[in-house]
Order: structure tokens, then C-alpha cells, then sequence
């Protein structure tokens, strides 16, 4: 089996995705003979042609609506949207359009498409390439929201997102596109969405993270087994909408205590929602209050302030101590 | 440089063949007489029903609704001109539009009255629902146009939009993608002069909506939006030009909004009334009526059967209204996914238990 990084892994669910159905096309800015700026989409427009692997005009909101019309017209598109802090240039597209076709038709129309998003810091990039805005998409019904967080995930969720009958957010951790390698098979497989991966079994207490978070839990767990001898179960949700949320409780229901990381945001966070789920469902098991680890309150920072603004394994740590302690 | 006066009126003629007086002044084209007096009869018909939608709202039957009054030729001239396999991509106020394209009328009142069912378009009918947010379906127009050239499919696809939609920047980047991929679709807007209290003069400095096209690298069409005899065979043409991979078009539609933006204004706050009368005096049915008393085609006996008959309609469509309000309230859950997700499947549960409480 070969070893992929996640960039590899999602180049060959794409190129995958359009040898086994021809109603697919992939379509955003620079995907076509760049590969898209991060080479997802890499060596596609060769073998598949620029009528499928499509280099479109410089604006969001056209790339989304002409999406939402070429899958109520029958295809399977594959948007591109080049970082995530673009996004709110087609939010209506998405929100109030694609999310909202099979509801307002009853079921006579419906939106299959995907939304590919490069997101996450940690990479220094430029203002606005670095935002998690995930929790607008949970608090949009309609649309599922998934991220991989290996890249054997990110092959299968892609797969999955695809065949799904639903527009799909699927947001790819840009720092993880390379970071480390995992076995991929070279066939093609799907990982269900809204089904959460318990990544480690664990006793003491539930971290729950997901996308670009995971490789701070996982870090965290390690420490935490090392150096104080508690052992914790690691939750990496992977679709974030709809939430599996029965993983999430019987996990917190063995372990008394919880913990939530995200990148994005503190207020109104999905880890707030996170939280809010296990009081209202498993609050007589609990140990202790409900720990979150994220961002600040403040607009994503840029370069030189990012790697102290983003949730590190210590904070991991800490917060999982804390609650073990209370 | 300043722009010569006229300049872009002269290269966007108003393309008329029904003038105001109902004179002919150009070719019959692709209809016939007899086919006339059919469009008129439904021009009658949907003129009462949109007038009755009014008073349903006044009464407190349905909700907001926006009349299409005075718009009759532009969006039964877009509606015709298409063929059986084109489809229709519209906005709210293009009732008239839907109905010549198969969805039944009373798809207008469930609008107006947010049934579920409001956009639950008839599996034949090539139509996608009606668009609330402005020039959003445009998009979706060049979408759908793109996947039937992409699946080689001879079919062109129409959207509608007015004069405030040319405005949107999604209406920008619609004309710009389908000109790039050169899809096969017609603009259509049907510039009624107001978007509500804002006129057309402060909408925009361009003399005209279809020199727009200019910048797109498309042709543009200007044509007198209340002559239903230009207006269609134009259509006509420029769906098979589209069809045949010559598209897409843009067509300016001009016409006017006789009545409010909706029921929820009041136009005398905002425009003079000799401007009304003046665009009532070029109303669409009456024109079409003139031509045909002048042919011999309709006599009073004929108009006042095609009052009767509108009105059976008009009633028709009520009561199948009346009957679709028989609807339960859980189908709230059962469309905004494919299949129940567990979340929504437990607060479906709840709500019914809710619903049966209220009841009681």
C-alpha cells in the first residue's frame, strides 16, 4: 500500500471521482493547468480534459451559483474555493442557495455538490487565508460540513462527499496537506459522514477535536500518557453537520470528563455546541465542567502572532489536568 | 469622453412589432391570429388572478405577494418563445412566466403563503422554483445552461431578472461565466422601471440594460416588453440560435410595474401618477385586445367570455389552493436532507408532539 500525504490522497479521490462518473467536474481558480494553488487538482485537466477540470473567471459567488445550477442540471460539480476566508463572497450561494434547494422544492430539485476549502492557520499565509469558519456552515441546515484530519481520511470523506445527495463543505486542513504521510489504498473507499472516528479507546477523560486540531489532541494524548499517566479517548468528529452525536456521548458517558479543541473562534464555537450536547445529554456522568481549547476572540492573526494565538498540545494538556482535578 | 446622447438607444433599437395603438408593425412571425386570441384569453386570466391574489392578501389568506401587472406580454412573449425541452430559471414575480410553462397558478398563493409546497415545481414542467434573493437564480441560469451543454442535450435554458437584479453583483459574474463558457441561455430582464421606490434613472447610468451585453461579449436585445409578438419571436430566435451554441443572449424586456412592488407598498409614496397612466395607456392586454377587435378575431361577446372564462379559472385555482392547505406540518423535516439525520429525526418527533398539543 502505497504512503500519501493528504494532497496526494485527495488528488486521487478527484481524479478517481471523475474516471467513475461523468456527470463529476472539478471547477475553481487555477485548478485546471496550476493544479490549483496548492496542487490538489494537479495533472486532472490532462487526463480528464478542460471541459471537466474547469479554470473559471476570479469570483466565489459565480464559481458557487454555477455550481448550484449545473448540479440541479443534473451534474455532480466539485467546486474549488481557493481559502476559506473567501467564502463569505458567496455565502448567499451556499447558505440561503445550495442549502436550501431540496427544502424549498420539496425534494423535486436537489444540490449535489461539493465544496472543496483550503483552511487553518499555521502556514503564514496572508490576511484572511488562514480563518475556521466552520461553525457558520454547522449553524446552516441543509448543508453537510465534514473534515479530514489523515489523509486516509481525506481520500474516503472526498469519495463520500461526492457521492452524497447533499452540498457538501468540505474543509482541508492547509497545514496538514503535507505534514505527514499515512497508508492509502490505491482503490477507491468511502468513510461514512457523520460518523466520528474514536481515533484512541481511553478511560480518564474524551478529547474531541477534528481537521486541523487533531494532530494537537493526538499530541496532547501522547503527553498525557507519558508524563501523567492518565489515559484519554481521542474523538476526531470528522463531519462536523450532523454531528455524530451518540460517538460524542458514549465516550463522555465512559469517561466522566471532556474536553473540546478548535481552531476557530471561541464564542459560539462549535466546541460551545459540543459542550452544550454532552450537558444536555450525559450531564449526571460528568466530573467536571465541559473544558474548550481554541482561538481568541480576536480576528485570526497574521503571521507573526499565529503559532502563540493557536491551541497547542500544552493548553491540551493543561485543560484535560484541569478537569481531572476539579 | 463623453458618451454621445442616443448613442446606445440607437444601437439597442426597441424592437417592436405590436404598437401601442395595436397596430401591426411588423411580422406576425412565428404565431398566428388564432393563437393570438388564446394568449389573450390567458393574459385576461392571469390579469384577474393576479388582481384576486391582491385581495386574498387584503383578506389575510396568504402572505406578502408581488403582482406582476403589466408585465403579461414580456413574460408569456419569454414563456412561448421557448421550446419543450428549454427551461425556465425565475424570480418571484414571474407567475405569468411559470404558469405558460406548466406550474400550476396556485404555486403563486402557496408562495405568498410559505406552503412547503411553493417550489415543488410538477415533475414535466422545465421550471426551477421561483427566486427570492435577487439575481441569485442568475447563476444558477448559467449552471443549468452549462450542464446541458455539458451532457450535449439541445436545450437552451432562460432567465429572468429585473432591472434592480442588473445591479447585483451576482448578475455580473452570471453574464461574465456564461459568456466564458458560452452556454447556451438567454438573459432575460424584464425592466420594469422600478425596483421597489428606486427608478430606473438612479438604478443605473446606462442608457440602456442590454448594451450591457457590450461588455460581455454577447449580443444584446432591447424589445418592447408589453408587445407579445415581438417579444416571442425573439425568444424564439434567440433559443434556437442558443440551442445550436450561438448563446448566450441578453434581452432587455422593457415594460413597466404597473402595480406596487408588493402588497406590503405603496407606490404613490414614490412616483407620480401620470407616469402610471401614461405606461397604462401601453399595457399589454390592452394592446393585444385592440389588434384583434380591429382584425375581427374578438368582438364584446369575446371579451366578455374571455372574463367569464378567466374567472372559472381564477376560481379553479383557488379551490385547489384551499385543498393544499391541508398539509402536515412534519414535512418541515423531511427535505432538508436526503435522508433524516438523527438530530433532525428526534426534533421532528418533538414537534409533532408539539403540533398535537396546540391542537388541543
Amino acid at each position: 500500500m502505497a504512503k500519501l500525504t493528504m494532497a496526494q490522497a485527495l488528488n486521487q479521490a478527484l481524479g478517481q471521482a471523475l474516471e467513475a462518473d461523468e456527470r463529476v467536474i472539478v471547477l475553481g481558480e487555477d485548478v485546471g493547468r496550476d493544479g490549483g494553488v496548492f496542487r490538489i487538482t494537479d495533472g486532472l485537466i490532462d487526463r480528464f480534459g478542460a471541459e471537466r477540470v474547469i479554470d473559471t473567471p476570479l469570483a466565489e459567488s459565480g464559481i458557487v451559483g454555477t455550481s448550484v445550477g449545473l448540479a440541479m442540471g443534473g451534474m455532480r460539480p466539485v467546486a474549488e474555493i481557493q481559502f476559506f476566508g473567501f467564502i463569505y463572497e458567496t455565502m448567499d450561494q451556499i447558505a440561503s442557495q445550495a442549502a436550501r434547494v431540496r427544502f424549498r422544492s420539496m425534494g423535486r430539485f436537489s444540490a449535489p455538490l461539493v465544496i472543496r476549502t483550503p483552511y487553518g492557520g499555521g502556514v503564514k499565509a496572508p490576511e484572511i487565508h488562514s480563518d475556521s469558519l466552520e461553525a457558520l456552515f454547522v449553524h446552516t441546515p441543509g448543508i453537510k460540513v465534514v473534515t479530514p484530519s489523515n489523509p486516509y481520511d481525506a481520500k474516503g470523506l472526498l469519495l463520500a462527499a461526492i457521492d452524497d445527495p447533499d452540498p457538501v463543505l468540505f474543509l482541508e486542513p492547509m497545514r496538514l496537506y503535507r505534514a505527514f504521510r499515512d497508508e492509502v489504498p490505491e482503490e477507491p473507499y468511502r468513510v461514512p459522514l457523520g460518523v466520528a472516528n474514536v481515533v484512541r479507546a481511553g478511560r480518564d477523560i474524551t478529547l474531541i477535536g477534528w481537521g486541523a486540531s487533531m494532530p494537537v489532541v493526538l499530541q496532547a494524548a501522547d503527553e498525557l500518557v507519558a508524563r501523567h499517566d492518565v489515559v484519554p479517548e481521542v474523538v476526531d468528529l470528522r463531519t462536523l453537520s450532523p454531528l455524530d452525536e451518540s460517538t460524542i456521548i458514549q465516550s463522555v458517558q465512559r469517561t466522566q470528563r471532556a474536553v473540546v479543541v478548535h481552531e476557530a473562534v471561541r464564542s459560539a464555537g462549535l466546541g460551545a455546541e459540543v459542550a452544550a450536547l454532552i450537558q444536555e445529554r450525559a450531564l449526571l456522568y460528568l466530573e467536571a465542567p465541559v473544558g474548550r481549547v481554541s482561538g481568541y476572540d480576536t480576528p485570526y492573526p497574521m503571521t507573526m502572532f499565529e503559532d502563540l494565538w493557536l491551541p497547542d498540545a500544552t493548553q491540551v494538556v493543561s485543560a484535560a489536568l484541569a478537569a481531572l482535578r476539579f | 469622453m463623453p458618451m454621445q446622447a442616443g448613442s446606445m438607444e440607437e444601437q439597442f433599437p426597441l424592437i417592436q412589432r405590436l404598437n401601442e395603438d395595436g397596430e401591426l408593425v411588423g411580422e406576425l412571425g412565428i404565431v398566428d391570429e388564432q393563437g393570438l386570441v388564446d394568449v389573450y384569453r390567458s393574459m385576461v386570466m392571469l390579469r384577474r388572478f393576479d388582481e384576486r391574489a391582491w385581495n386574498l392578501q387584503r383578506q389575510g389568506v396568504i402572505g406578502t405577494y408581488a403582482p406582476f401587472k403589466g408585465q403579461e406580454a414580456a413574460q408569456l412573449g419569454a414563456a412561448y418563445g421557448l421550446g419543450a425541452r428549454d427551461w425556465l430559471v425565475p424570480t418571484y414575480r414571474d407567475w405569468a412566466a411559470c404558469w405558460a410553462r406548466g406550474v400550476p397558478l396556485e404555486h403563486g398563493l402557496f408562495f405568498a403563503k410559505g406552503h412547503p409546497r411553493m417550489g415543488a415545481v410538477p415533475e414535466e414542467a422545465r421550471v426551477f422554483p421561483a427566486q427570492v434573493v435577487i439575481a441569485a437564480q442568475t447563476l444558477h441560469g448559467v449552471g443549468l445552461a452549462w450542464s446541458l451543454k455539458l451532457r450535449r442535450e439541445a436545450a437552451a435554458a432562460l432567465v429572468t431578472f429585473g432591472d434592480g437584479a442588473a445591479s447585483q453583483g451576482d448578475t455580473h459574474e452570471a453574464m461574465n461565466f456564461g459568456s466564458v463558457f458560452g452556454v447556451p441561455l438567454i438573459f432575460f430582464c424584464e425592466n420594469n422601471h422600478w425596483a421597489i421606490s428606486v427608478p430606473l434613472e438612479r438604478q443605473m447610468r446606462s442608457e440602456t440594460v442590454a448594451q450591457r451585453a457590450l461588455a460581455y461579449g454577447m449580443e444584446g436585445f432591447r424589445v418592447d416588453g408589453n408587445d407579445y409578438v415581438a417579444v416571442v419571436n425573439l425568444v424564439h430566435d434567440l433559443a434556437e440560435r442558443a440551442r445550436r451554441g450561438e448563446g448566450p443572449f441578453l434581452v432587455e424586456a422593457v415594460t413597466y410595474r404597473l402595480g406596487a412592488h408588493t402588497t406590503a407598498d405603496d407606490p404613490t409614496k414614490y412616483r407620480a401618477s401620470d407616469e402610471e397612466q401614461r405606461w397604462e395607456q401601453r399595457d399589454p392586454i390592452r394592446r393585444l385586445e385592440r389588434f384583434l377587435l380591429g382584425r375581427g378575431l374578438l368582438d364584446d361577446a369575446g371579451i366578455a367570455e374571455a372574463e367569464e372564462a378567466a374567472l372559472q379559472e381564477v376560481e379553479a385555482t383557488l379551490e385547489r389552493f384551499r385543498q393544499a392547505l391541508e398539509e402536515d406540518p412534519a414535512v418541515l423535516f423531511d427535505h432538508v436532507y436526503a435522508e433524516l439525520t438523527p438530530q433532525l429525526a428526534a426534533q421532528r418527533d418533538r414537534f409533532v408532539a408539539r403540533a398535537k398539543e396546540v391542537e388541543h
